[in-house]
């Protein structure tokens, strides 16, 4: 089989990732400048972006028998990009005074990009792994990255060999999974496992191999009761590999379980749908009871997007029996919300913090709307739009999820996803008090340098689109209602 | 567009108060004042406006986000303009209650109370009920900042049990509102959130039932009536005083207003069979709460718990739904409005005064501050329905409706009159009267009320007076929707009551 070139236009955002990555390992092998690999990261991603945005309306292509470039697969490649693209903006100033190399860091996050939007695009087993493994690899990397540093704020070496090994274990279990159907369709697309049932060994046959793979794909999305690994790895990473993990790692991979869902019509076997369920449940009640228990701003976050991933998980079971799209643009909404919030939240931390403090106990908030009123309103939105208040993002979002889930007459997850929300209010809040206490003038912040500058600007455009897309979300709900037409 | 103006002006207002902070600490309450103001004037060209034939006096429709079916649909009728303007009055006394108390970070405050006001508004006219969720959470987040920032002792605690309360019974109204929504999908073909639109949809049975529960709770929250009324005594009494005014005067009574255009409307078969556990609920609500303001020293605890035995009333004449009783409701809305703000703000400037809310220190005052005294005699004897004053027409016109209803129910709900006596002219006696002393705090602040205050109870006490001697200018405005809305039911009511 050849590749033309007409094969090749639509791969163009992975293509621009790819040359992005390449070069900036050959500026490095020329001359070490930190400041032009993160300035040719951010542009190569920004570039990737824009195309991406220009392909959308055109686009409806499956490229190889692994790649499926459509309007979806090119939203969430806009996502993944312009999220990577402030990631690197804003781990800029934080890794800026690390007393080691600082520019591999830019390489590994462009990596860990072409994972993602491989991820994205994928409906075949092997791109799926391709792109799981390359994401996966390059995180490694990113979240031990102050290895060598004498001044390290936190322990990366654990929390990435601890998100090594499980996550080792994990695709282990996607993969015997895969090749289960593999042993009886003797193909690997997505499809193939609708054909499963009728072979001889038929539906339990099935439904074991499926749940290989959403036990493993449960995992890398942190659902309870995988979810061990979660608050341990956001911790003790540096918060711009936290905020990688928690954005781009954990959207990329709900596409390819929404995809997988979508295509194997995996959700036809009640029994899977019953896993599911429960997954779910749990989630959203541990995620949000041991966030109580938590006082270090990386852990709180790290348990609310548990619960967060068990309010997707309710719109994916809403597929099941809703019709039409919409709970395919529930998912999608949300996850576009998730991300957006997300980044914000992390986002305050990174500008406050460097690889030598990270300012990561809810104690060290304690007066920031005082001191910097700015930035403190953009933490309080990001953390209302967690909460699912309205103005924000996260209420349009949740109403998405609470439409698809009446529509589907889930009523138990709705009354759990009530009872997990009014718990969850109670850790945001905590938080929101701690900024709104007279201020304590013991704590000294990174000072914001020049170099923070362009952080601002990326936390402001994130405050915009939050509030935008709260309250007039009409433009982003026909995109996301156009795209989820293709799932 | 006057209705989009309404609101704006007060958003507006309030990042005005808020940047004009810069220019002096003293600024914010001007642009403040000024906004709410400028509201009210715009209110009054409406309340002399020709309504035509349809009750809605104005009405402004504009899509939204047309995927769901869901309008910026806003729309104001005799009712909703009286809650406007109730909520603006009392906007320019929770300021006048503010002018001095609130010196620290005003700016903020300012910008926090007028976007409690615009959501409340919202709140009063949104006919959408996606809009009018939208509004309805939107107040919450600025009165949390009120409560956590400027509250006294344990304010943290007070404003997050408001906020979770509030919240998660609005979570469940808005599963409520999608079930409708979904229904009219189901039924119609297309998405609609429109009150018009969903007052069609049909509904049955245990499903109608639980919808109905969906509203009631998060409105019964509100109120808000026992069972869920613990969160009220906690925010009210941590508050600052402009807070309690308008928690008290106003953010309760959307709560009524949702029961009485939403909740009973949209799902009359299942008011209907609700009604009498509605009504109960309501009389515990007047008995319990009364008898535990009885039991409190906390000043502002008191208020707080006669003003859950107040809403009692309030709850009792919308759940008899017929006429009087609904203008009982009504009155009572607006009545308890005035004579709760009025009694917070005494408290609240007690304590601003001697830096203490416990009656145990007070005693004697009438002699230190003998105006002060008065206005606190007469608030209190409005609020225990002295005939008169407005309260008095408000819970008779309940109770007489009530009495058509439910005689048992009513009977028990008028020894709430007599507990309110007692409760009252037992704060009198304790706090203004008896031997002075001033063992337990400093009285150097003790000064008698102001010109300024004098000049808001007065207008307060004029409001009181005018609705307990003059009922009908009230009466009229809100009559012709009260009407209307008991006609659109009363069928279904005859039917499931034979």
């Amino acid at each position: 089989m050849t590749i033309t070139f007409d094969d090749l236009l639509p791969l163009l955002p992975l293509l621009i990732v790819t040359a992005t990555s390449v070069i900036v390992m050959l500026m490095i092998g020329i001359r070490r400048s930190y400041i032009t690999s993160s300035a040719i990261t951010i542009t190569g991603l920004l570039a990737a972006t824009l195309v991406a945005v220009s392909m959308m309306d055109w686009t409806n292509q499956q490229i190889t028998p692994l790649l499926i470039i459509d309007q979806y697969s090119l939203l969430f490649t806009v996502i993944v990009c312009a999220s990577a693209m402030l990631i690197a903006i804003l781990s800029y100033p934080y890794f800026f005074q690390l007393d080691d190399h600082k520019e591999e860091f830019f390489l590994l996050l462009t990596i860990a990009t072409i994972g993602a939007v491989v991820m994205v695009s994928s409906n075949h087993f092997i791109s799926t792994v391709l792109g799981l493994e390359t994401l996966s690899m390059s995180l490694y990397g990113m979240v031990a990255y102050p290895l060598h540093s004498k001044n390290s704020a936190k322990y990366p070496l654990e929390a990435s060999v601890k998100y090594l090994v499980l996550s080792a274990v994990a695709s282990a279990f996607i993969l015997f999974g895969m090749a289960l159907v593999y042993a009886q369709t003797g193909t690997l697309s997505f499809a193939s496992v609708t054909a499963l049932p009728g072979t001889s060994l038929g539906d339990g046959y099935t439904v074991v191999a499926l749940l290989m793979i959403v036990s493993g794909m449960a995992f890398k999305l942190s659902l309870a009761p995988f979810h061990m690994w979660t608050p341990d790895v956001y911790e003790g990473s540096p918060l711009p590999a936290t905020t990688y993990l928690a954005t781009v790692g954990k959207a990329a991979m709900f596409v390819v379980l929404l995809r997988f869902f979508e295509i194997s019509e995996a959700l036809s076997f009640d029994s899977l749908v019953t896993v599911l369920t429960l997954l779910a449940a749990v989630s959203m009640l541990a995620g949000n009871l041991l966030a109580l228990l938590q006082d270090n701003l990386k852990r709180i976050l790290a348990y609310s997007s548990i619960a967060h991933m068990g309010y997707l998980l309710l719109a994916l079971i809403a597929a099941r029996s809703t019709t039409g799209t919409l709970a395919v643009e529930a998912v999608t909404f949300y996850l576009i919300a998730y991300v957006i919030m997300s980044l914000g939240a992390f986002g305050v931390a990174s500008v406050i913090s460097s690889s030598e403090k990270e300012f990561d106990s809810i104690k060290e908030y304690r007066g920031l709307f005082w001191r910097n009123p700015w930035l403190a309103s953009v933490f309080i939105a990001m953390l209302l739009s967690l909460a699912g208040i309205p103005l924000t993002i996260g209420f349009i979002g949740k109403f998405y999820i609470f439409l698809s889930g009446v529509e589907a007459g889930l009523w138990m997850l709705l009354f759990v996803l009530v009872l997990g929300s009014g718990i969850g209010l109670y850790y945001y809040l905590r938080i929101v008090y701690r900024m709104l206490m007279p201020e304590k003038h013991n704590i000294s912040y990174r000072q914001g340098g020049m170099e923070s500058l362009s952080s601002y600007a990326a936390l402001a455009i994130l405050l915009f689109l939050l509030l935008l897309f709260g309250v007039y979300p009409a433009p982003i709900m026909s995109i996301v209602s156009a795209a989820s037409s293709f799932i | 567009m006057i209705l989009v103006a309404l609101i704006t002006i007060l958003f507006l207002g309030g990042v005005l108060a808020w940047l004009s902070e810069g220019l002096s600490p003293k600024a914010p309450r001007v642009v403040a004042l000024i906004a709410v103001v400028i509201d009210l004037l715009v209110m009054f060209a409406l309340l002399g406006a020709d309504t035509g034939d349809s009750n809605w006096i104005v009405q402004l429709n504009a899509l939204w986000i047309p995927r769901f079916g869901i309008s910026f649909h806003l729309a104001a009728d005799g009712l909703s303009v009286l809650m406007m303007v109730l909520t603006a009055f009392l906007g320019i006394v929770a300021i006048g209650a503010a002018w001095d108390e609130i010196t620290d970070r005003a700016g903020f405050f300012y910008f926090n109370l007028l976007w409690t006001l615009a959501g409340v508004i919202g709140v009063f006219t949104a006919l959408d009920l996606f809009l009018f969720f939208f509004f309805w959470e939107v107040m919450l987040i600025p009165m949390y900042f009120i409560i956590a920032i400027w509250g006294h002792e344990n304010k943290n605690y007070a404003a997050m049990k408001f906020f979770i309360f509030t919240q998660v019974t609005g979570m469940l109204m808005l599963i409520s509102i999608l079930v409708l929504a979904y229904f009219h999908y189901v039924q119609f073909g297309w998405f609609s959130f429109d009150y018009f639109d969903l007052l069609n949809v049909s509904t049955s049975g245990a499903i109608q039932m639980w919808v109905m529960l969906g509203f009631f709770v998060a409105f019964s929250t509100k109120l808000p009536s026992f069972p869920f009324h613990s969160w009220l005594p906690d925010a009210h009494s941590q508050a600052p005083t402009a807070g309690s005014v308008i928690l008290a005067g106003v953010l309760l009574k959307t709560g009524a207003y949702g029961l009485i255009r939403f909740a009973v409307p949209l799902f009359p078969e299942a008011s209907m069979q609700f009604a009498p556990i509605a009504m109960t609920l309501a009389v515990i609500s007047i008995l319990y709460c009364a008898k535990v303001a009885f039991a409190q020293t906390d000043i502002k605890r008191l208020i707080a718990y006669t003003s859950v035995s107040h809403m009692g009333f309030v709850m009792l004449g919308i759940y008899a739904w017929n006429e009087q009783a609904l203008q009982g409701a009504v009155m009572t809305m607006l009545a308890h409005g005035l004579s709760a703000a009025a009694l917070f703000m005494l408290a609240g400037g007690l304590q601003h005064r001697i830096h203490t809310r416990d009656m145990d220190h007070m005693g004697g005052f009438w002699a230190k501050v003998p105006r002060l005294s008065f206005v606190a005699l007469f608030f209190s004897i409005a609020a225990l329905g002295m005939p008169g004053l407005g309260n008095f027409v408000g819970e008779f016109l309940a109770l007489l409706g009530a009495f058509k209803a439910n005689i048992t129910l009513t009977v028990a709900a008028a020894f709430g009159l007599i507990f309110a006596s007692v409760y009252s002219l037992w704060v009198i006696q304790k706090v203004f009267h008896g031997v002075y002393r001033n063992s337990d705090f400093d009285d150097s602040h003790l000064d008698d009320l102001s010109r300024r205050e004098m000049f808001y109870y007065g207008a307060m006490m004029i409001g009181l007076i005018w609705m307990g001697m003059y009922p009908q200018s009230f009466l009229d405005l809100s009559s012709a929707t009260l009407i209307n809305l008991i006609d659109e039911t009363g069928q279904v009511f005859y039917a499931v009551g034979q």
